[in-house]
């Protein structure tokens, strides 16, 4: 009786490993609210300054989103404020589809070789050359791409070798490595028993990478490019070094261009805050942001309807 | 006594330096159940794979002995293992459709065959999926994921997946231990529909479900055979002495 007691008294009390608990729980919350916190300071920071383009220069979005000419502070001939983003938001898209279009056969070839016909060497390989392609810098990746590939566009395709050629050519290298290793990631996670299925209703090895792993692997191959793009989408600094830097609408893969992030980057200490070239700025800071929400969003959404259902 | 249609003489199997299977004699009639039975690990499994080569993808197997298939070695190198698998089909322990449609499902192994006839495909899913008796539960759902499907159903697909491409002899390891009874009981129903035009070898644990559905049993233990008869003598009137221990429940 007088056990059971001590017993009861013993469970009610709050016992000093349940204080632990507490107290580690108290400090993961505050950090996250704090991230959250950062994050949303961000976001808002950036719509602010990025939204006043419009509600405080009066700048129409037509003009913003479908001129062709950028030069904030100054007029076009038509008579209209040059904030035209329309080159930049093509260059940026240009860039990142093409690079995302030449990586990704090269990507889900090498994944297929790593995961399917030589896994020993595969992985042998995979991890070293990945970690090194993603841990070199990107201005290095820029210098290479200046000193290489430009001239390199220059012979092949003649003009002066700045362009969004050149600008795939160094993306295709700097994400590569990102859409390679998530590849192989999905093709590992597409089950064994699939491929012996396949095998045993009579395929050979290619029909089924063909016809079953890959397809089963479609949705993580998806994830792996649109993650190749973001990437792409937000290089600043390497792209800056081979794209030309010319505020106007691509003509050809050779002219110089320009991207979102190359203007940003080569305009963002010349500009003085709350003027209208500062807000301008801001504005493509803030379509960068729109688009990486989207990025996100996407692979959510893949992830979400892909999922391998166990 | 017609000519067995598989038969595998003097077959051993290694797995590095581990033999699995010792000198295996056994003869299969076409139009029969063959069910192989017998304690976990004494290589039912790994001699169900030596008849339709799926061995050959695990490192380190060496097999030595013969399978013939209607008098043909399986083994040797002019043999199209293609064409093998597609008359020698395989369901597996696990139901393990393809992650797509049942349409796709059923039509795979056609359509690396090079069929493309939607015409034939159609006919061919319906034909396959009635055999499996599966026809009447999904006919309206052909074209949603095989992966929505209860695990039972699933097994059925399967069935008919490998159906599809008209194979003569089904080998089946552990069809139905991962089913609940009723999907069993459907599937042992199918099988014996299905024994008068294929040839079914099917592993089981489920020493009832081999004696109501097959019409020999083999005995293994330990990669060797201990004995191989008609399945009622094998339950009933075993000439080894570990057989019937072994069906009477007394060990394994
Ligand atoms: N891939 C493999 N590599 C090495 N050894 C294996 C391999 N597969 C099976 N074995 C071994 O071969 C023997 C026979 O295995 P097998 O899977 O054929 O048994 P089984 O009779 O099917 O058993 P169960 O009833 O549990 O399925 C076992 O000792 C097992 O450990
Ligand atoms: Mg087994």
């Amino acid at each position: 009786m007088q056990q059971n007691q001590k017993l009861a008294k013993q469970l009610m009390k709050k016992s000093k490993t349940a204080r632990y608990e507490r107290f580690g729980h108290l400090l993961s919350l505050s950090a996250l609210l704090l991230i959250m916190a950062i994050v949303l300071g961000i976001i808002i920071f950036i719509a602010t300054k990025g939204l006043s383009t419009f509600f405080k220069d009066h700048i129409s979005l037509k003009d913003f989103f479908g001129g062709v000419i950028w030069n904030p502070g100054t007029q076009t001939p038509s008579g209209q404020q040059a904030v035209g983003a329309l080159p930049m938001i093509v260059g940026s898209f240009l860039v990142t589809i093409l690079a995302a279009v030449v990586s990704t056969p090269f990507a889900i070839g090498t994944a297929v070789y790593m995961t399917e016909i030589s896994p020993k060497r595969g992985a042998k390989i995979l991890q070293p050359v990945t970690e090194l392609l993603v841990g070199i810098p990107s201005v290095v990746y820029g210098f290479i791409g200046l000193s290489v590939v430009v001239p390199f566009v220059r012979h092949t395709f003649g003009g002066s070798g700045f362009g969004i050629l050149s600008g795939t050519f160094v993306l295709f290298v700097m994400i590569l490595p990102t859409i390679v290793s998530m590849t192989v990631d999905s093709l590992k996670a597409v089950p064994k028993y699939y491929r012996q299925a396949s095998l045993a209703l009579g395929a050979t090895k290619w029909q089924t990478i063909w016809k079953v792993v890959l397809r089963a692997a479609t949705p993580g191959i998806l994830t792996a490019i649109v993650f190749g793009m973001a990437r792409a989408f937000g290089e600043a600094l390497a792209v800056q070094m081979v794209i030309g830097n010319a505020a106007l609408m691509p003509h050809n893969l050779v002219s110089p261009a320009s991207t979102l992030t190359s203007v940003l980057t080569a305009g963002m200490g010349n500009t003085v805050m709350g003027s209208l070239q500062n807000d301008a700025l801001w504005s493509l800071a803030l379509v960068l942001l729109v688009m990486s929400l989207f990025f996100n969003l996407l692979v959510h959404f893949i992830g979400r309807k892909g999922a391998f259902k166990k | 006594m017609d000519k067995p249609i598989i038969s595998a003489q003097n077959l051993d199997l290694f797995y590095g330096d581990f033999q699995a299977l010792h000198g295996i004699n056994l003869d299969f009639d076409a139009n029969k159940i063959s069910a192989l039975i017998g304690p976990s690990g004494c290589g039912k499994s790994t001699f169900l794979r030596c008849l339709n080569r799926m061995n050959d993808m695990i490192d380190g197997v060496k097999i030595t002995g013969t399978v013939q298939f209607h008098g043909q070695d399986i083994y040797s190198p002019q043999v199209n293992l293609v064409e093998l698998r597609k008359s020698i089909g395989m369901v597996f322990q696990q139901p393990n459709p393809f992650p797509f449609s049942v349409y796709d499902n059923i039509t795979y192994g056609l359509r690396i065959a090079g069929v493309r006839d939607k015409q034939q495909l159609d006919a061919i899913v319906e034909r396959s999926l009635k055999q499996a008796a599966v026809w009447d539960e999904i006919k309206d759902n052909l074209y949603d994921n095989a992966l929505a499907f209860s695990g039972g159903q699933q097994q059925r697909i399967c069935i008919a997946r490998v159906l599809a491409v008209s194979p003569s002899v089904i080998l089946m390891d552990e069809p139905t231990s991962a089913l609940d009874p009723i999907s069993s009981a459907k599937i042992e129903n199918t099988l014996l529909e299905l024994k008068k035009d294929y040839t079914i070898i099917i592993v089981t644990h489920n020493l009832q479900q081999a004696s109501r559905i097959s019409d020999k049993t083999a005995f293994f233990m330990e990669g060797r055979i201990v004995e191989y008869d008609d399945t009622t003598k094998m339950f009933v009137n075993p000439d080894d002495k570990q057989t019937e221990d072994y069906v009477s429940g007394r060990f394994g």
